[in-house]
């Protein structure tokens, strides 16, 4: 029999399993990281396909240029939603808001002899304003998201039809190039590569090491669960040679570094560190998670939901700056199921469908496989009915594999 | 009927595997016909796998061993097998809908229909039939939600009566009632006995065990130790159960502790909370308590009583409207409206619900522990996270959480490991008057003194504890004062030495119009 001992016995512990093969780790690791390889192997596997489909016209730099330039939006957008669906609501109304903030901003420049630069900081400003007015319905007044920004949707529809009436063209073309320009030339070329584009990708590659190893070095000085070595050289390299390629790549395009890609990039940075580092992110990923937990662990719930949607506005606005720019025309029925798009890259990105996971950098990989999917069906001549048919069923079988993946994992 | 001396059920070395766990080794079960037999063990023992396999949610060929029902092997598929043959299960999450009325639940996949029409006058006469046998007096269109707990139980079993139920399992049917619905519930189960059905009660409530059960099996790290008879000859103690249950003595249910009294930290004067969705309906009635330093102050009441909105009132007007009264921190009046107020005047609240209401379960151990406070690691809105990790580190130690580390996701916890994070969180949040609210629920037994542990050295760090528990051994246990409450108003307080169950009893079932204002 058992002898008898006082409480609390050293009850027998689970034991957290022994040290495992260096190789068993690695594939327990893989096992653990499903969702976030497969979303890039998927990426990975569409783009190799659509190369090979069209005898390397796919990754031509000037394709690659205009890939980045035509989802530009996406990508602003995307990162606004993540925050939003991981906080538990959607936004259907950034593709009106848009269309309303873009007209504004043409109408500035155009009409009311606003110079650009400050139309545009006006015009984002004026996403804030939009995303106010929704953040006040939904946080303060308790109104469902969905609601709130479907009024939007038909609301700013409706505005942007009213004021910007026809097209308002003929912008400047620097405003232009804010997203079909490239960084200028102000360091000549490294034999055929564009020297202000090398550079900034050898930032960008040292960056990412010397972050990578920061966070790794954090980690073991903790004692906390590392990556296996192998696993973390591995993905760096991967990583380093990505940059190296796209760099390669844009460095050999017609113009260089696409500025909107700069803009993109730091938006990305920046949010990232936002939803990773800061209190606010945590607030959003703890409303998600659990929403009565969060209020009673003192969460300001009502603010963090109104900033939410504030900051949806801003993006919007920037991304209604981007489209203004890349159409150099202001129209009212600009910026069509761009909420679509953004919601749909942030599923297809691992977001999850009842908030509390999601990645801001998943949504992006979530919104290039929509962006290669889209420009791999144009080359291929693919009629626009029949891409319409594939995204859907990718935007389907993307959430699909997330759901049967958390099944199979329990 | 009873007559027949072949057990209604044999289990024989059931052994059920997932994947890196062996959750059931060579199990053994035997139920007489007619008899109520309980399944006693800690957490995680593998009574709920074990009901799981036999009502057929893991499926045959999923386990090792054989299931015996009437003499005859059966292979169940499904749960409608195991239904078809009259093993019903009722979880102890009820599977009722909430908007739905008691007699569409108690027919819901078992629909009085003809041609897939439902007949609404056979469904409602069939189950007031059912109503009347389990001693329900609710109408059948009255809705689930607009009934308490104990009712939708007793909906349950209504529910596995229409199915003609020949043994049915209750997996800890009592667990979220308050003393006059158990009660009611076990005279249920004697009721149903008489009629000839068999129960199988999985139970933490070893009272209880003792007032309904024939035989006792007790499960202890998915093996079954041994089955006990009610009944013998020598009256078996509740000491000899829990001593099975975890495999060793139990010298004390609750460690020893003399309190050190400070001066007062809070206290309420003329506290009175009204209800949320009905501004008329007063849940907390002009109540007054106070709690000093290195205390530990108890709150007895049955559920509905008004504990924990009075508890969540005080935390930051988290529940209720019209909130009225006087509250003082270290003698002063102070005014406090939000959460994160309270938090920051040194009041903290760990909810009875930790699932629900306490946890992010899908976030790991290190931010749960952190997410009351996060401003104290962070600058300028930028979080720490290798302060983050050294303090959530410092708790897991500090509390002896069993983790391997503390980036595990708090959903794959234990309960009672779970309750430490909760634990952690709030004493991050340096409280001066920690608010805890059925700490132990959920929890098993060797978890339980841990608990109690940890809260005895946080009075002795000078903090005001109040405990919030419906298990009244419990509170004569750890507290050193008991204020009972009933409807709403507190009926009494009790130093520890005169307190007893019984007096506490009768305060907190004493009637509005007895109590004097």
């Amino acid at each position: 029999m058992s002898a008898s001992t006082t409480l609390p016995a050293p009850a027998a512990s689970p034991q957290p399993g022994k040290k495992k093969s260096e190789s068993g780790a690695l594939a327990a690791y893989l096992g653990g990281n499903m969702k976030q390889y497969a979303m890039i192997a998927a990426l990975v596997v569409i783009t190799l396909w659509f190369q090979f489909d069209t005898n390397g016209l796919m990754l031509l730099p000037n394709n690659v240029v205009s890939l980045i330039q035509q989802n530009a939006y996406v990508f602003v957008l995307t990162i606004g939603m993540v925050m939003i669906i991981v906080a538990g609501h959607i936004d259907l109304s950034v593709g009106s808001v848009v269309a309303f903030v873009g007209g504004i901003c043409a109408l500035m420049i155009m009409q009311w002899d606003v110079a650009w630069p400050v139309a545009v900081v006006l015009s984002i400003l004026l996403g804030g304003i939009v995303g106010a007015w929704q953040g006040f319905w939904i946080a303060y007044v308790g109104i469902p998201a969905f609601i709130v920004t479907l009024g939007g949707m038909l609301l700013f529809r409706g505005l942007a039809i009213k004021y910007v009436g026809t097209t308002v063209g003929g912008l400047p073309s620097d405003f232009n190039a804010l997203a079909n320009g490239a960084l200028p030339n102000w360091l000549g070329f490294v034999g055929n590569l564009d020297a202000v584009t090398v550079l900034i990708g050898a930032v960008a590659a040292g960056g990412l090491a010397v972050s990578q190893i920061r966070t790794r070095r954090e980690l073991v000085r903790n004692d906390l669960r590392t990556e296996p070595f192998a696993a973390f050289v591995g993905k760096l390299v991967v990583g380093i040679a990505a940059v190296g390629y796209l760099t390669w790549l844009l460095a050999n395009s017609a113009g260089g570094m696409p500025i909107v890609l700069i803009i993109v990039a730091l938006l990305v940075l920046l949010y990232s560190f936002i939803m990773n580092n800061t209190i606010f992110g945590r607030h959003v990923y703890a409303m998600g998670g659990n929403l009565p937990a969060a209020m009673l662990s003192g969460v300001k719930t009502k603010r963090v939901n109104f900033l939410l949607f504030v900051n949806m506005g801003l993006l919007a606005g920037v991304a209604a700056v981007i489209t203004t720019a890349r159409a150099g025309s202001a129209v009212a029925a600009a910026g069509q199921n761009y909420e679509l798009d953004a919601i749909a890259a942030a599923f297809i990105g691992g977001t999850a469908v009842n908030g509390g996971v999601g990645k801001i950098t998943g949504a992006i990989i979530g919104a290039l496989i929509m962006g290669v999917l889209n420009m791999g069906l144009s080359i291929t001549d693919v009629t626009p009915e029949w891409q319409m048919v594939i995204k859907g069923l990718v935007l389907i079988a993307a959430v699909a594999f997330d759901i049967l993946n958390k099944r199979r994992g329990k | 009927m009873a007559n027949d001396t072949t057990p209604i059920l044999e289990m024989r070395g059931i052994t059920k595997t997932f994947p890196g766990v062996k959750a059931l080794s060579d199990v053994t079960l035997s139920v007489a016909r007619g008899e109520v037999h309980a399944i006693c063990g800690e957490n995680g023992a593998g009574k709920s796998t074990l009901m799981k396999v036999l009502s057929g949610v893991y499926p045959h060929g999923s386990y090792d061993g054989d299931i015996v029902f009437e003499g005859e092997t059966c292979k169940f598929r499904t749960t409608r097998d195991s239904e078809e043959r009259g093993i019903v299960i009722i979880h102890q999450e009820l599977a009722l809908s909430p908007y739905l009325s008691i007699a569409e639940n108690i027919f819901l996949g078992n629909e009085r229909a003809r041609g897939g029409v439902i007949n609404w006058a056979q469904t409602n006469r069939q189950a007031a039939d059912l109503l009347k046998r389990v001693g329900l007096d609710e109408q059948p269109d009255t809705k689930i939600m607009d009934i308490g707990v104990g009712k939708q139980q007793l909906v349950e079993i209504a529910k596995a009566l229409s199915k003609k139920v020949k043994l049915l399992i209750l997996d800890e049917p009592t667990a979220a009632l308050n003393d006059e619905d158990s009660a009611h519930l076990l005279g249920l189960l004697r009721l149903l006995k008489a009629e000839g059905i068999t129960s199988i009660i999985i139970s933490h409530k070893l009272n209880e065990i003792a007032a309904i059960a024939d035989s006792t099996t007790i499960i202890r790290d998915g093996q079954s130790i041994e089955t006990l008879d009610m009944h013998g000859a020598e009256p078996v103690s509740e000491d000899r159960i829990i001593r099975t249950m975890v495999g060793r003595d139990l010298e004390n249910r609750y460690p020893s502790h003399t309190p050190t009294l400070g001066e007062e930290i809070l206290r309420i004067e003329d506290w009175t909370v009204h209800h949320p969705n009905d501004p008329n309906r007063v849940v907390v009635d002009s109540a007054a308590l106070n709690v000093r330093a290195g205390e530990i102050v108890g709150i007895a009441g049955l559920m509905g009583a008004g504990r924990t909105e009075l508890a969540m009132s005080v935390f930051g007007h988290s529940y209720g409207a019209g909130i009225t009264g006087k509250l003082f921190l270290h003698g002063k009046q102070v005014s406090i409206k939000t959460v994160s107020a309270a938090i920051e005047h040194g009041i903290a609240y760990a909810t009875e619900d930790r699932k629900h209401y306490g946890l992010n379960l899908i976030e790991d151990i290190k931010r749960n522990t952190t997410a009351a406070r996060l401003g104290k690691i962070a600058r300028l809105g930028v979080v720490n996270s290798a302060k983050e990790i050294t303090i959530a580190d410092q708790f897991r130690k500090d509390m002896r959480t069993k983790t391997p580390s503390v980036d595990v996701q708090v959903g794959k916890l234990s309960g009672g490991n779970q309750q430490k994070v909760v634990l952690s969180k709030w004493l991050f949040a340096e409280p001066e008057v920690l608010i805890l609210d059925e700490p132990t629920r959920g929890i098993d037994v060797g978890a339980k003194y841990e608990i109690y542990e940890i809260i005895n050295k946080l009075a002795d760090s000078g903090k005001a504890v109040i405990v919030i528990s419906s298990e009244l051994p419990e509170l004569l246990g750890i507290c050193d004062r008991i204020y009972a409450m009933s409807q709403g108003r507190i009926t009494g307080q009790l130093p520890r030495e005169e307190a007893s169950q019984e007096s506490l009893m009768r305060y907190m079932t004493m009637e509005k119009s007895g109590a004097t204002r």
